[in-house]
């Protein structure tokens, strides 16, 4: 498997890249800290507490969309490539169609539920 | 593998290297200049002759500088983010075909590595962009730094099926999923032609996805300050931001190869792989001047548009784009 070691290879130089330029830099660059200057940046601000906190639900729900059409779009790519091996693709076209149509079905009932308005 | 294997590989790959260190430099010093002529103003004009040693001399003051950890942040994650950044924008270069393949002595190809999933594994490696952001932005323990890296995750992730839909689109021309054949299957016709909403579909989910204007707003200056790597400082800001270049001049050359078709242009003969390099490099830079310009030209979306863009427009469109595809593709043959 040549092409997967020349891909290791590539991978291996780019994260010895990373990490070496960072210690290398440790040696070069000063640390003078003190209490202010380590304070996460707001403003001007003194941070009341941690930043970490809760935040608005449509991210999860982003994610959450994300992940299901992800997962069928990963159906569609041997369904894709196939298109050029296989003699009968009128009906390879129609099983695509069925799929699509019943994930469409799940996409318009999340858009009229709402889930895809970003202004609520 | 021989001896001569081994060191045309090692060659390769310190070419890439030396690509992906010079490359950020030269980019964001054009990117610098362009926008200053076309905002009527001088660019950077100090350091070097008419300010072309600019970008040298910050990467120089970049890695003298003291990188903080903010107080309260997860110094492992925080260690780890831009390493995450800077590895996979490094790594996926290792499929793009930057001509054909030439003999000298022997037959070599002008990629580094030919694989049989060569587009998913550029799609893996854009996402695995997505996990510094999220990283970055947990780690540094700033309100900023946090809500930009929400964002950021829901539009990368958004942004990625967008992108998904319009390679889709030529895997459907092609049949394969190997970058080098996918160029070869454009001799005759260039897939913008057959696919040009699938060719805009990836545009704009390329400039999404490497948070360019009008799509930056994970690090909209005026509201997040800077996003995810706000707390970031040093050679730590100077991976994110080479990241970011690495990943528009790599968006910019696999656009090229998947639809513009890659290495393919007027060849003198004698010279084939020089020119055909050349008109590979062309068309990418084409590309990446298209990045500045946008940035030059147009203004931020509000966050809801762009969710409501992403969902409720391009997403529709690439479904129905990628059916129609199909459709005619029965019709032709």
């Amino acid at each position: 498997m040549p092409s997967w070691i020349a891909v290791v290879i590539l991978m291996a130089v780019a994260f010895l890249f990373a990490v070496g330029s960072l210690i290398g830099t440790m040696a070069l660059k000063p640390r003078r800290k003190f209490d202010a200057k380590v304070e996460a940046y707001e403003s001007g601000m003194v941070p009341l507490h941690d930043s970490r906190g809760r935040y608005n639900v449509r991210f999860y729900l982003v994610a959450v969309t994300f992940l299901i059409f992800d997962v069928e779009l990963l159906f569609f790519y041997p369904w894709a490539l196939y298109f050029n091996m296989i003699s009968d693709q009128v009906s390879l076209f129609a099983s695509g169609c069925v799929f699509l149509a019943i994930l469409a079905v799940a996409f318009v009932y999340e858009w009229r539920k709402g889930a895809l308005d970003w202004n609520q | 593998m021989d001896f001569w294997a081994w060191l045309i590989l090692i060659t390769k790959v310190l070419a890439i290297f030396v690509l992906f260190a010079l490359a950020p430099l030269v980019l964001v010093l054009a990117e610098r200049q362009i926008l200053g002529r076309l905002q009527s103003r001088y660019g950077p004009n100090r350091v070097g002759w008419s300010g072309w040693l600019q970008t040298a001399a910050d990467g120089l003051k970049l890695g003298i500088k003291e990188d903080m950890m903010p107080a309260g942040s997860d110094k492992g994650i925080f260690w780890f983010a831009p390493i995450i950044m800077v590895m996979p924008a490094m790594a996926a270069w290792a499929i793009v075909p930057f001509g054909p393949t030439v003999e000298l002595g022997r037959s070599i190809g002008l990629w580094i590595a030919d694989l049989n999933v060569g587009v998913l594994y550029f799609l893996a490696m854009g996402s695995l962009g997505a996990y510094g952001v999220v990283m970055a932005g947990w780690a540094s323990n700033s309100k900023y730094a946090h809500f930009g890296a929400l964002r950021a995750t829901a539009q990368l992730i958004s942004y990625e099926l967008v992108l998904g839909l319009g390679v889709l689109a030529v895997v459907l021309y092609s049949g394969t999923l190997s970058l080098v054949d996918i160029v070869d299957a454009q001799k005759g016709l260039w897939f913008i032609v057959p696919q040009f909403v699938g060719f805009l579909l990836f545009l704009f989910a390329a400039v999404a996805e490497t948070n360019r204007a009008p799509f930056d707003l994970p690090e909209a200056e005026t509201e997040l300050v800077a996003g995810f790597h706000v707390e970031f400082s040093g050679m730590r800001w100077a991976f994110f931001f080479m990241a970011e270049y690495a990943n528009i001049l790599l968006m910019s050359a696999v656009i090229t190869t998947l639809f513009l078709g890659g290495w393919h242009g007027w060849t003198i003969p004698g010279a084939e792989g020089l020119t055909s390099v050349f008109w590979f490099l062309l068309k990418t830079l084409t590309f990446v001047f298209l990045f500045f310009l946008f940035r030059a030209t147009l203004p931020r979306f509000r966050y809801d548009q762009l969710m409501n863009f992403c969902w409720k427009i391009l997403i529709p469109i690439g479904v129905v784009n990628l059916i129609a595809a199909a459709g005619l593709r029965i019709v032709w043959s």
